[in-house]
């Protein structure tokens, strides 16, 4: 016979690790597995951005929760998680796209989060190198970045990890590679794109993006710019796509992106999605192309059908958990999925209504369908 | 040929690289670490990345592979 837990939790990327931060705060005995670097997966390749996002009502309120989690504790991260409270622009290229900034301010308005139209010269001021006949911009200041593997490392500072892989999971524990088995009250399945791996069935798909990074330019941007139309990117479930990105780094860095693709599962850098990436880029941005990039990668977003994760109990299994499916926003989103995984556990009052995120919902929508 | 290191003007033969006017200029610290370490030419050939100045306000130019011109400005430790 193994060791038991109260929880075990497949995925040592940021959900897992916020997964096992609340719920050893909630006072439970808490295991992660994972076989590879603590948060080296999509946690590691994304960018690190702390943003509402407003697509639907249950975005906002995830988003708007996990934003509130990380502003409380921002005095309390360790410098190398390189919290920096940039804010986000959100870039409008031409007249239609300032109507959706004010549409965006009058929503932001609504559910007290703090937002500012800036206007083409204002825009011009904030950020020099955009290029000219932009339309204006909104700005949300308390927006933020932070560098997540090192997030992810300071959630789990005391938190039991095996460094193993799971090979089977069920609301029994896990299975390890060596034959070891965790027996758990509950099990957490966090493994992002890789969770249908072990949990079959799961509507999870990888969405694959590219990124650069510059050598070291402080000041070139100083907040997160994000064009308008990266809303027409992110929405467009067939096409891959671009859209123009671009992150100050505590560092001088600039982080640069993005994209989307279904379909391509090699990890391998794609040139014509990374040129086409980065034409985008140079298109607001012209003197990007007097820096210099000193590093590519890519990395896989756990896509799901809705846009929603998937957070709760699965119902043929109710001791089998999922936190997978938060796409590009897990880094933002960790800290309310870590919360509500806690608040279902231990029956709690959720810090937000569950029921948009249960894995339930996928097949009910189904029977409808 | 003349180049100016952070302001002062060095002489220096053609075909020399920037590296060498900087040492010429009595300059050891090219740039600094992302965490404030002086840091400067180790390599000589452009691979480790350590030597890279500022050349007539281009940023994180590798001087051990770029020729002096004349009149070109360098500036190191930005």
């Amino acid at each position: 016979m193994g060791e038991s837990f109260d929880v075990a939790i497949a995925g040592g990327g940021i959900v897992g690790a916020a997964c096992a931060e609340e719920c050893r705060a909630a006072g439970l005995k808490v295991v992660v597995v994972e076989p590879g670097p603590v948060g080296g997966g999509a946690t590691a390749a994304g960018m690190g951005h702390i943003v509402v996002m407003d697509d639907s009502p249950a975005q906002i309120a995830l988003t708007r929760c996990s934003r509130d989690l990380w502003l409380a504790r921002r005095n309390s991260l360790p410098a190398n998680v390189e919290y920096l409270p940039c804010g986000t622009l959100w870039v409008a290229a031409d007249q239609e796209e300032l109507a959706e900034v004010h549409r965006k301010k009058a929503l932001y308005d609504g559910i007290g989060v703090r937002a500012e139209v800036l206007d083409a010269r204002s825009l011009a001021e904030a950020e020099p190198h955009l290029r000219s006949g932009l339309a204006g911009a909104l700005l949300v200041p308390d927006d933020s970045v932070v560098y997540p593997p090192c997030a992810a490392r300071h959630m789990l500072r005391d938190i039991e990890v095996r460094r193993e892989a799971a090979v089977q999971l069920s609301g029994q524990g896990i299975r390890l590679r060596d034959g070891t088995f965790l027996a758990a009250g509950i099990t957490v399945n966090a493994t992002g794109a890789w969770a249908p791996e072990l949990t079959p069935g799961i509507e999870v798909r990888k969405r694959k993006g590219h990124l650069a990074i510059t050598d070291r330019y402080p000041g070139f941007v100083t907040h997160v710019l994000v064009e308008l139309g990266y809303l027409k990117s992110a929405h467009s479930t067939t096409a891959d796509s671009v859209a123009f990105n671009a992150q100050p780094r505590r560092t001088g860095q600039v982080l640069l992106g993005s994209s989307r693709q279904f379909g391509s599962e090699t990890a391998a850098i794609e040139s014509h999605m990374l040129a086409r990436m980065l034409r985008r880029v140079r298109e607001y941005m012209p003197e990007i192309s007097e820096l210099t990039a000193i590093r590519t990668w890519t990395g896989f977003r756990a896509a799901t059908p809705d846009k929603l994760p998937l957070i709760g109990p699965v119902p043929a299994d109710p001791r089998l958990y999922l936190a997978t499916g938060h796409e590009g926003l897990g880094i933002t989103t960790s800290l309310a999925t870590g919360r509500l995984v806690a608040d279902l556990i231990v029956g709690r009052t959720p810090v937000i209504p569950a029921e948009p995120y249960l894995p339930g919902r996928q097949a009910e929508a189904h029977h409808e369908g | 040929m003349k180049v100016s290191v952070n302001g002062r003007e060095v002489t220096v033969a053609a075909g020399s690289m920037v590296s060498t006017a900087v040492a010429a200029a009595g300059v050891s610290l090219y740039r600094r670490s992302v965490t404030g370490e002086p840091r400067g030419p180790v390599c000589g050939m452009g691979i480790c990345f350590e030597c890279r100045v500022r050349i007539d306000g281009r940023e994180h130019c590798r001087s051990c592979q770029i020729p002096c011109v004349d009149g070109m400005e360098v500036r190191t430790d930005v």
